[in-house]
C-alpha cells in the first residue's frame, strides 16, 4: 500500500497478508482491496489531530522474582495438534 | 433460543460449601474467558477444540463466591464485531427484539440474561462490547475502569483497552457481580485495590440522584437516530425530576475517537493474535511447507473475515513508514480524548449519552460494510480510550421502531459507585 489510501491495490493487500502470515483466496484479496481503501481513507482524518502532551502517571508493578509452581508439562501440551517426547512439534523452520 | 446463546452449555458448579455472595445464583460466561476443563473458543474455528488448563481469575472468584456457571456464551470472533454475527458458530437472536442482532461482541452474555437463561453474565469490553449488547438486549452492563478487574485468563484482543465486566437484569445485580470479580491480582499487573465509599458496589444502587450534575456531550447525541435521541432526553428528564441537573458539554476530540480506537485495537490485535499458529493449540493441518507457509495456511482456515481484516490493517498500521502516520497519531488522539473527558468530569459528576446511536440492526444487515459497522461504536469507544468506567442502563424503547435504547453514564476513574447510584434511579 502506498502513502495514498486511494492507491490500495491487490498486490499491497497480498504483501500485508504475507507479513501477517495469513493466506488469502483471490476473492478475499479483491474484497479487502475495496474495503481497506475506504477504511484507510477514513483513518486519514487522524491527520487533523493536534500533537498532544501525554502525561501518563504510571507506576511499575513488580513482584519478587521467586520460583513458584506453573502448569505441568502434560497440561501445557494437551491442546497441541502434535507433540513429541514432551515437546511441541512444529513445522520445519526452512 | 438457548442453542444460539451458548457455544458450550456445560454446567460448572461453584464451591458447594461456600456460603458466598453468589450461592444459588447462575452466571453465563463469555467464551473468551478461560474455564479449566471446559472449552473456550472465542467464537473462532481456530479454538474450536481448545480446552484451557486453568481458570481465569474472575472464574476462580465466581466459584469461590458459590456461583453456578451455566455455559459459555456466543460472541463475535475474538471480540471483533458489534453484532455477534462474526462468530464461527452462527448468530444469536435478540430475546428483546426477535429477528434483530443482540449487539456485540458479548451478545450471547446479554442475550442469556435477557432470555432468563442466566441471572447474571460476564462479558468483556474493548470498545463497547459489554455496553452495546446491554443496550440492544434491554439489560444492564458495566465496563469497569481499566485496572479494576483482573484479565488473567481473558484471551487478549486489544489489551490496552479491554476490561471484563458484568451484566444483570438490574443495576444492583450487575453491581453485586462486580463486587465478586474486582480486586488486585498478582497475575495482572494492571490491577489495583480500590477503596470504596460504601460497603459494596451493590449497596450503591440507592437510586439517589438528588444534586447530581450530569454533563451531556453534544457530539455523542447529535449523531444518533431520532427515536434514540427522544428516548435519551426522556431519561434525562426523569433524572431531573428526581433532583439531578444537566448541562451540555463539548468534547471535540471524540470526533476522532473511532479512527483512533480502530488503529490502536487493530494494531494490538495483529500482535496478540500472532500466537495462533497451530502449534501450541489450534487446528491440525496437513499443509506442506516451511514454518511461515504452514502458519499462513492454518490462519487462513482458522480465522474469519473480520479477524483477518483487523490483523491485516493492524499489521499495515504498524509497518515501517506508516507507524507515525497511523499509530502515533492515534495515540495523540487517545491522549486528547482523555484530557477532554477529565475536563468535562471536573464540572459534572457523570456524563450521559445514548449508549448506541442506533437501535438493534436486523440480522444480516450490517455485515457487508465493515466501516459502517465501526461507526456504530462512536459513543462507546471514547470511554475505552480514556480508561474510564461506564454503565449502560435501559432507557426505554424508541418511539420510532419500538426497539430497546440504552443510556450510557460515564464517570471518573474508579467512580463505579457513582455510576451505579445514578443508573439505579432509572429503574
Amino acid at each position: 500500500m502506498s502513502d495514498d489510501a486511494d492507491a490500495v491495490n491487490p498486490e499491497a493487500v497480498r504483501h500485508v497478508a504475507d507479513l501477517a502470515r495469513v493466506d488469502l483466496e483471490a476473492d478475499e484479496v479483491e474484497a479487502f482491496t475495496g474495503q481497506f481503501a475506504d477504511i484507510l481513507e477514513y483513518f486519514e482524518t487522524l491527520d487533523e489531530v493536534p500533537e498532544v502532551e501525554r502525561e501518563a502517571d504510571l507506576t511499575n508493578v513488580m513482584r519478587p522474582d521467586e520460583v513458584r509452581d506453573s502448569l505441568d508439562r502434560e497440561a501445557a501440551l494437551q491442546n497441541a495438534p502434535e507433540t513429541e517426547d514432551g515437546f511441541f512439534k512444529g513445522p520445519n523452520v526452512s | 433460543m438457548a442453542d444460539t446463546i451458548f457455544i458450550t452449555d456445560e454446567r460448572i458448579d461453584g464451591d458447594a460449601d461456600a456460603d458466598g455472595p453468589l450461592t444459588g445464583r447462575t452466571v453465563a460466561i463469555k467464551d473468551n474467558i478461560s474455564t479449566e476443563g471446559v472449552r473456550t473458543t472465542c467464537g473462532s474455528a481456530m479454538l474450536e477444540d481448545y480446552v484451557p488448563p486453568y481458570d481465569a481469575t474472575v472464574v476462580s472468584r465466581l466459584k469461590d463466591a458459590g456461583a453456578t456457571i451455566v455455559g459459555k456464551t456466543n460472541m463475535d470472533e475474538f471480540g471483533m464485531g458489534t453484532t455477534t454475527e462474526t462468530s464461527a458458530f452462527g448468530p444469536t437472536d435478540n430475546p428483546a427484539a426477535p429477528g434483530h442482532v443482540p449487539g456485540g461482541s458479548s451478545g450471547g452474555s446479554a442475550a442469556a440474561v435477557a432470555a432468563g437463561e442466566a441471572e447474571l453474565a460476564l462479558g468483556s469490553d474493548t470498545g463497547g462490547s459489554i455496553r452495546c449488547p446491554a443496550a440492544f438486549c434491554g439489560v444492564v452492563g458495566i465496563k469497569p475502569t481499566y485496572g479494576l478487574v483482573s484479565r488473567y485468563g481473558l484471551v487478549a484482543y486489544g489489551n490496552s483497552l479491554e476490561q471484563i465486566g458484568p451484566f444483570g437484569e438490574t443495576v444492583e445485580d450487575a453491581a453485586a457481580l462486580l463486587d465478586v470479580i474486582t480486586g488486585p491480582d498478582d497475575r495482572d499487573a494492571t490491577t489495583r485495590a480500590v477503596e470504596l465509599d460504601g460497603e459494596s458496589y451493590a449497596d450503591a444502587a440507592t437510586g439517589d440522584v438528588d444534586g447530581l450534575t450530569i454533563g451531556v456531550p453534544t457530539e455523542l447525541v447529535e449523531g444518533a437516530d431520532e427515536g434514540v435521541v427522544d428516548t435519551f432526553w426522556d431519561a434525562i428528564a426523569e433524572l431531573e425530576a428526581q433532583g439531578a441537573e444537566y448541562h451540555e458539554v463539548s468534547l471535540p476530540s471524540v470526533e476522532h475517537a473511532v479512527e483512533a480506537y480502530y488503529v490502536i485495537a487493530m494494531s494490538e490485535a495483529s500482535s496478540n493474535l500472532a500466537r495462533f499458529d497451530g502449534v501450541r493449540y489450534g487446528p491440525a493441518t496437513d499443509a506442506d511447507g516451511n514454518w511461515n507457509e504452514t502458519f499462513a495456511a492454518v490462519r487462513k482456515e482458522g480465522f474469519g473475515d473480520e479477524v483477518k481484516r483487523r490483523i491485516l490493517l493492524g499489521t499495515y498500521a504498524l509497518s515501517a513508514g506508516y507507524h507515525d502516520k497511523y499509530y502515533k497519531k492515534a495515540q495523540d488522539a487517545r491522549a486528547w480524548v482523555k484530557q477532554d473527558f477529565d475536563e468535562a468530569l471536573s464540572e459534572a459528576d457523570v456524563l450521559a449519552s445514548p449508549t448506541m446511536p442506533v437501535t438493534p440492526f436486523e440480522q444480516g444487515e450490517s455485515l457487508d460494510d465493515p466501516l459502517q459497522m465501526y461507526l456504530a461504536d462512536a459513543n462507546t469507544v471514547p470511554v475505552n480510550l480514556a480508561d474510564l468506567p461506564a454503565i449502560s442502563v435501559p432507557a426505554g424503547e424508541s418511539d420510532v421502531d419500538g426497539l430497546p435504547v440504552g443510556l450510557q453514564l460515564v464517570g471518573p476513574s474508579f467512580g463505579e459507585e457513582r455510576l451505579i447510584r445514578a443508573a439505579s434511579a432509572l429503574e
